[in-house]
């Protein structure tokens, strides 16, 4: 495939895995911000192929991953409620909420439908006026311009049966908050090369500056991962601290203006509560008031739907990377991807789940391992 | 495996058992959840004990005979998609399974469940195919069975066929036969049927439009068996796909199997759909793929045989079987790493972003 063979060519890992070799001299440690970087990385072993002194400790950039138990909670009381679609992400499915997922409210008869866009939402709204037609919008810079999208086609089709029920995070404020946090261990950071691509570079050298740690924009295939690796331990090994962005075939400096214009036009950026790391300033987007007509959290009321994260599950440790997911007690024994304890072990994207995939051997006796 | 060992003494506190009151989607997926399913549920209630689905058919003997014998219900939505139908599906899939028993397929029955309001036409369009397919595989539907039930208690129509093969003498196929050291070889390339049906259902449209492999594999394996080649086992690539089937055969024969990513072949336009969709090709289901296990001398010749039938035009060596500390599935990645090939959980679901 044109595109992505080029950058998962052999030779082109096996030398930028030389080059990483040659070029730490000390022990790093790295975070690939998104959950995307995460499973390729897991996918494709490049971390095995790392030399011991270079360690990747992955972010929170997990959508699925961070969206709070009460999100979902609320989620499944949408669907429960007579004359209510619920309309989602194939991936929020099965992340569990206080009680039960999505899936499980489907199977007791929820009205629960997996789409591809949040349009497609929109058109079921518009093809059956007598049903309310929810949305559940998570995810990050990446998915909030189609959102935003779905509010606005809604709006200029006078449409009064659709809304969204938003818990959309934000990248920088994530960032900001693991790099300030007492038991950060991470030395620089691989930025999401996507959202870059629509918010582009400005926050990130906004970034830089303040924290003093190297950002460098970075892609998701193997040769993309591994040129953020290497030019991020450039940078420290110099005592440097740059925004560097060698993923400008996707992401242009100022990012996508209309995307960001749309963005703007629909949410505003508001507190927002992250799994497993708390309540963060400015980290969220909601619906703004011109648009309350399509917040799902205004239209009917779920403020008697409200619910704390499990306390047996370290997702906060994880997503901040203090811990690795086999260094979780319950991995693969309690909590496994049939049974998630965590949206980390929901998500294809997510940590423990990749752990969970491709890694399993490694932390579970043999007696453990098969099926 | 699992079957042969005690569980693993866990002390962690049993968490509340998701799903455990309702049957989910999710359990009929061909994943970790069916397999739990069967072992837990199904098996121990029909048969008395705890058995560990290990073939695609049951070889009963008779008279000195051996038939092998088998069922499965067919219930793909849409009913009509590209390179296929239900009908088809019904015959040529049932005909798979007796043929990985290493069995000439001859006999099937067909039970049909139709919900009112199906159109005649369609139907008849439908038996048709059926017909055809038979024909196709050389196989004679001799038995069946009709019923209507109301309108909402089905999804247009089912379809059960069960199927009757004879295994000649001197053929044993089983993946109890499978020894350290064996090539794993597969009939063609994967996941055509899964991304053709998941096509189709979410509108989703590729140029040239991706078809299903689905095909009847009796021909093939005789073919195989006529040249004197004697494959340890075979096995019909479906739900759960390729992963799914080497996670099968390495838990029924205690043995690792290591496979090489770069051998497996995907079409480029199933690869590009299970980009764009965030699937492995690896866990997409097929129709009309078979997976070898055999001597490694006999590899060469296989891929010989193989590559001059149709339906093996692309066949390729992609591992091999090896003991190892577990019976797990090992794959090396394209870039020159190694993992895990991991068994698909239940519903495949495309990703976020």
């Amino acid at each position: 495939m044109k595109y992505l063979d080029e950058f998962r060519d052999r030779d082109a890992v096996a030398s930028l895995a030389a080059a990483i070799r040659a070029a730490a001299t000390k022990p790093w440690r790295l975070m690939e911000v998104c959950g995307g970087q995460t499973h390729s990385i897991v996918r494709h072993g490049l971390d095995t192929l790392l030399p011991e002194n270079v360690e990747l400790i992955h972010g929170p950039g997990c959508p699925v991953c961070v969206t709070p138990t009460e999100a979902i909670d609320r989620a499944i009381a949408l669907a429960l409620r007579p004359g209510t679609a619920l309309c989602t992400f194939g991936d929020m499915l099965r992340v569990p909420g206080s009680r039960g997922s999505l899936a499980q409210a489907k199977a007791e008869g929820g009205d629960v439908r997996m789409v591809y866009s949040p349009l497609d939402a929109v058109k079921l709204a518009q093809q059956e006026p007598e049903l309310e037609v929810v949305f559940l919008a998570v995810g990050f810079e990446t998915t909030a311009p189609a959102h935003a999208l779905a509010v606005l086609q809604a709006h200029n089709l006078g449409l009064r049966n659709f809304s969204l029920l938003v818990s959309h995070v934000l990248v920088p404020p994530a960032i900001e908050a693991i790099a300030a946090s007492a038991d950060s261990r991470v030395d620089g950071f691989l930025a999401a090369g996507h959202v870059c691509a629509v918010m582009g570079e400005e926050q990130y050298r906004a970034l830089v500056e303040r924290l003093r740690v190297p950002i460098v924009i970075t892609g998701f295939e193997p040769v993309d991962i591994l040129l953020g690796v290497l030019l991020c331990i450039r940078q420290l090994e110099r005592g440097e601290a740059r925004l560097e962005n060698p993923y400008a075939r996707v992401v242009r400096s100022d990012g996508n203006r209309q995307a960001q214009a749309m963005v703007s036009e629909v949410f505003e950026e508001v507190p927002r509560r992250w799994r497993g790391i708390g309540e963060l300033p400015r980290s969220g987007l909601a619906l703004r008031p011109a648009f309350h007509d399509y917040d799902a959290e205004r239209r009917f009321d779920l403020s008697g739907v409200r619910a704390d994260d499990d306390p047996r599950c370290v997702a906060g440790e994880v997503l901040r990377g203090v811990k690795k997911p086999h260094q979780c007690g319950a991995f693969g024994t309690a909590c496994t991807p049939e049974r998630p304890l965590g949206a980390p072990m929901v998500s294809a994207e997510g940590a423990c789940a990749a752990y969970y995939r491709y890694r399993r051997s490694e932390a579970q006796p043999a007696t453990a391992s098969a099926t | 495996m699992t079957a042969k060992r005690p569980a693993p003494f866990e002390l962690s506190c049993p968490l509340p058992d998701d799903g455990a009151d309702t049957i989910r989607l999710a359990h009929g997926g061909g994943g970790r959840l069916m397999q739990q399913l069967l072992r837990e549920l199904v098996l121990p209630a029909l048969t008395g004990q705890a058995l560990t689905r290990q073939h695609d058919a049951a070889v009963i003997e008779t008279d000195g005979r051996r038939l092998a014998f088998t069922t499965d219900s067919y219930v793909v939505r849409p009913r009509v998609f590209p390179g296929g139908d239900i009908g088809r599906l019904a015959v040529y899939g049932t005909v798979n399974d007796l043929a990985a028993a290493g069995a000439r397929p001859l006999w099937l029955s067909a039970g049909l469940i139709i919900e009112e309001g199906l159109p005649r036409g369609e139907l008849a369009a439908l038996l048709r195919s059926m017909r055809e397919a038979a024909d196709i595989a050389g196989v004679r539907i001799v038995t069946g069975d009709t019923k209507v039930v109301d309108r909402g208690a089905g999804d247009g129509l089912y379809i059960n066929t069960a199927g009757i093969g004879l295994v000649e003498p001197g053929i044993d196929i089983h993946p109890a036969h499978v020894q350290d050291g064996d090539a794993v070889l597969v009939s063609g390339d994967v996941g055509r049927h899964g991304i053709a049906i998941m096509a189709c259902r979410e509108g989703l449209e590729f140029e040239p439009p991706i078809e299903s492999d689905c095909a009847p594999l009796g021909g093939l394996v005789q073919v195989l068996l006529g040249a004197g080649l004697r494959p340890h086992c075979l096995r019909d690539i479906t739900r759960g796909g390729l992963a799914a089937v080497l996670h099968e055969i390495a838990e029924a024969s205690a043995l690792a199997i290591e496979v090489d990513e770069a051998a497996i072949p995907v079409s480029e336009a199933v690869a590009s759909a299970c980009e764009v969709l965030g699937l492995d090709p690896l866990q997409v289901a097929c129709e009309g793929r078979m997976l070898m296990v055999l001597p490694p001398d006999q590899a060469a010749r296989t891929l010989e045989v193989l590559r001059v039938h149709p339906l093996g035009a692309g066949a390729s060596l992609i591992g091999r079987v090896e003991r190892r500390a577990r019976a797990e599935v090992i794959l090396r990645s394209r870039v020159g790493s190694r993992r895990i090939l991991d068994l698909p959980g239940g519903e495949l679901l495309p990703r976020i972003c």
